[in-house]
């Protein structure tokens, strides 16, 4: 059956920039299925993003849509859910987007544990410049400014979050479209911060600099390195070698959200 | 009944200016030396409901200005020197999104770090150009306690009615000098809100000119839904690369601020003594207290010499200083920097008459004597 995305989307705005086999629309689908199942009101809800294929997204989507400056998605977020904590907020971004050039907003934003579902779509490089390494960028991978190779180390972005305090840390693949659907719900229904981690591909700057011959390969990947956390604990390390971990990777119930906090702090100082 | 006054501090006369003028939201960073106005709304904003908070660094602080400024509140952030470097990102946000929001810019020495508890006024130039691309900017330049928060007031006014950033840019000796204060009461100076949509959200678009050069701006959280963007725009608000949209787009921006109509309820200038004055001094923040202290000893010498005080730096006043620039023999700009706006003088006044700089950049205050000696200096 034919679901009603359009209801969504705002359809004059389409089609969207993504190149074929890029794995940011799957994303938007799934995203739109978690606002339908949770019920948001796109009068209520806002989607904000930064810089980026990934932080165009917001632009097709029928809510109060602000597509901000490189990195700062997170900051900007901030703003709008401290000023009106009723409303749901949904960020959008990259992994260079949300781990480099906003790391410092993405770190802060989950030690505050402010109730926000922040969506990062990690394809491990900057596609909208051409293709050069981001944090996410395999050890050794070619990317237009790697000629010889990466040298540098990646960011674990979901054990990042994790680290910097976020309540809820998910973590799929843009192959495993049915379960995106059911971990951004799962995120926009949890009271904090909640960063589900989207892997997908590039195949336009990334695949093809790394000899991937075609976007089913790069799909199969996903699908190989993809674990679930359940399964995870039945296999030995030499198996889970190359592998990331998948589903619900960490939920806290006790930590308190920063707006409730906020409100609590305002109570004592009108009542002092 | 007698007005309620205060000895008070340059800082916190801005945070109380801002409370006065409807602020709701302050988001910040600590700096020297403008922490004080953090400090002041982080105790006084929960106690109305509003909102403080102290983001991870400076762009954030402005980001967060940003966005919650788009759900419909008053917003303000404060930084100085390195900081207010920091923030010239997202002011650009703002101008080209047409995001209200004041920014106070506390001056301290030099550029960095430079010399943080020192007063400068060095950023004057920043206010104007310190973002990239093409913008208007409006600025304002308090010189006192009580103008600090009579000023800032103007800024919310300013922001809200022009849709757009407004700095309100002091030295470090007016931010951190005690005064008396009286304070207004409310309705006693005018706030401005924002214009509101007049059309239903269907027809809503954001950048909708044919409501003026200023089109009303919606708040989120409401039925009308919209985009926002950082790229150039079509009047709905979505991403255009049209020539023509975005020619107009940027000239209308600018002209809303540096047009005959924009400017007229923008400019604001102080003059002592000006009218038979054949020496204009041109000065302001704490340096023109100095210049006012040169003018009187140097009429009682018998010179005939006046202050002009712009109390908006930016747009710059230009006409009047044309025109007292043919009334004159010379101009004189005392400033604490190294020369920033006696350029804009130099070229509004297109070589009617000289104009002789004075610049100090030690950290200590210009004073009245430096001033009086320059003046002298005139042929």
């Amino acid at each position: 059956m034919a679901y009603d995305y359009e209801k969504y989307l705002r359809p004059g705005k389409l089609p969207h920039i993504w190149c074929p086999g890029c794995g940011h629309g799957i994303a938007m689908k799934g995203l739109i299925r978690a606002i339908d199942t949770c019920g948001l009101e796109k009068n209520n809800t806002a989607i904000v993003s930064g810089i980026g294929c990934a932080s165009r997204l917001p632009g097709y989507m029928d809510f109060c849509t602000l597509h901000t400056a490189h990195g700062r998605a997170a900051a900007f977020a901030t703003g709008i859910k401290m000023a009106r904590p009723e409303m749901d907020v949904i960020v959008v971004g990259g992994d260079g987007d949300g781990t480099a050039i906003g790391g410092n907003h993405f770190i802060h934003a989950c030690r505050r544990n402010i109730n926000m579902t922040y969506i990062i779509l990690n394809n491990s490089i900057y596609g909208m410049t051409g293709g050069q390494f981001s944090p996410c960028t395999p050890t050794g991978a070619m990317a237009s400014t790697t000629p010889y190779g990466n040298p540098d180390p990646t960011f674990d972005i979901s054990k990042l979050a994790i680290g910097a305090g976020a309540t809820f840390v998910a973590r799929t693949t843009s192959f495993h479209a049915a379960q995106i659907d059911k971990l951004i719900a799962e995120g926009i229904k949890h009271k904090g911060m909640s960063i589900i981690e989207i892997l997908d591909d590039c195949p336009t700057t990334y695949g093809r600099r790394n000899k991937f011959r075609s976007v089913i390969d790069m799909m199969k990947r996903l699908k190989d390195i993809a674990v679930p956390v359940a399964a995870a604990g039945k296999m030995t390390a030499e198996q889970l070698e190359g592998k990331i971990l998948t589903g619900v990777l960490y939920k806290e119930e006790n930590k308190p959200e920063y707006c409730e906090q906020y409100a609590k702090l305002i109570a004592k100082a009108k009542g002092a | 009944m007698a007005k309620k006054v205060a000895l008070m501090q340059g800082n916190e006369a801005c945070a109380h200016g801002a409370l006065y003028a409807g602020c709701k939201f302050f988001g910040g960073y600590p700096i020297t030396p403008s922490t004080e106005v953090s400090e002041v709304l982080s105790k006084e904003l929960p106690k109305i409901g509003g909102k403080f908070i102290q983001m991870e660094d400076e762009i954030a602080a402005m980001a967060s200005v940003i966005g919650a400024s788009l759900t419909g509140d008053k917003c303000l952030t404060a930084s100085s020197g390195p900081g207010i470097s920091l923030k010239q990102e997202l002011i650009g946000y703002a101008c080209i999104a047409e995001v209200p929001c004041v920014i106070i810019s506390v001056m301290r020495g030099g550029p960095s770090t430079g010399m943080p508890t020192g007063p400068g006024q060095s950023d004057v130039m920043q206010a104007k150009w310190g973002t990239h691309g093409d913008h208007a900017a409006i600025a304002l330049a308090p010189a006192s306690v009580q103008e600090i928060f009579t000023e800032t007031v103007r800024a919310f006014n300013l922001a809200e009615k022009y849709r757009m950033p407004v700095q309100v840019v002091y030295d470090e000796i007016v931010g951190h000098m005690r005064e008396r204060i009286e304070f207004p009461e409310p309705g006693e100076i005018e706030v401005i809100d924002r214009a509101k949509p007049s059309v239903p959200p269907a027809q809503y678009k954001p950048y909708d000119t044919s409501f003026g050069d200023v089109p009303p701006l919606a708040a989120f959280g409401t039925e009308y839904r919209y985009h926002v963007t950082g790229l150039n725009k079509a009047p709905d608000g979505f991403p255009t690369t049209k020539a023509e949209y975005v020619d107009a787009e940027e000239r209308r921006q600018v002209r809303k601020v540096d047009g005959e109509v924009g400017r007229a309820g923008i400019e604001l200038n102080d003059e002592y003594l000006t009218d038979d004055a054949e020496i204009i001094i041109f000065a302001y923040g704490s340096t023109s207290r100095s210049a006012r202290y040169a003018v009187n000893e140097l009429r009682k010498e018998g010179m005939k010499v006046g202050l002009f005080r712009p109390i908006t730096l930016w747009p710059f006043p230009e006409k009047r200083i044309a025109a007292l620039g043919k009334q004159v023999k010379a101009i004189v700009v005392p400033e604490m920097n190294l020369g920033q706006m006696n350029l804009e003088v130099e070229r509004v006044v297109k070589g009617a008459c000289p104009v002789l700089h004075l610049g100090r950049v030690d950290g200590e205050p210009i004073n009245p004597g430096q001033i009086m000696d320059k003046v002298k200096e005139v042929k």
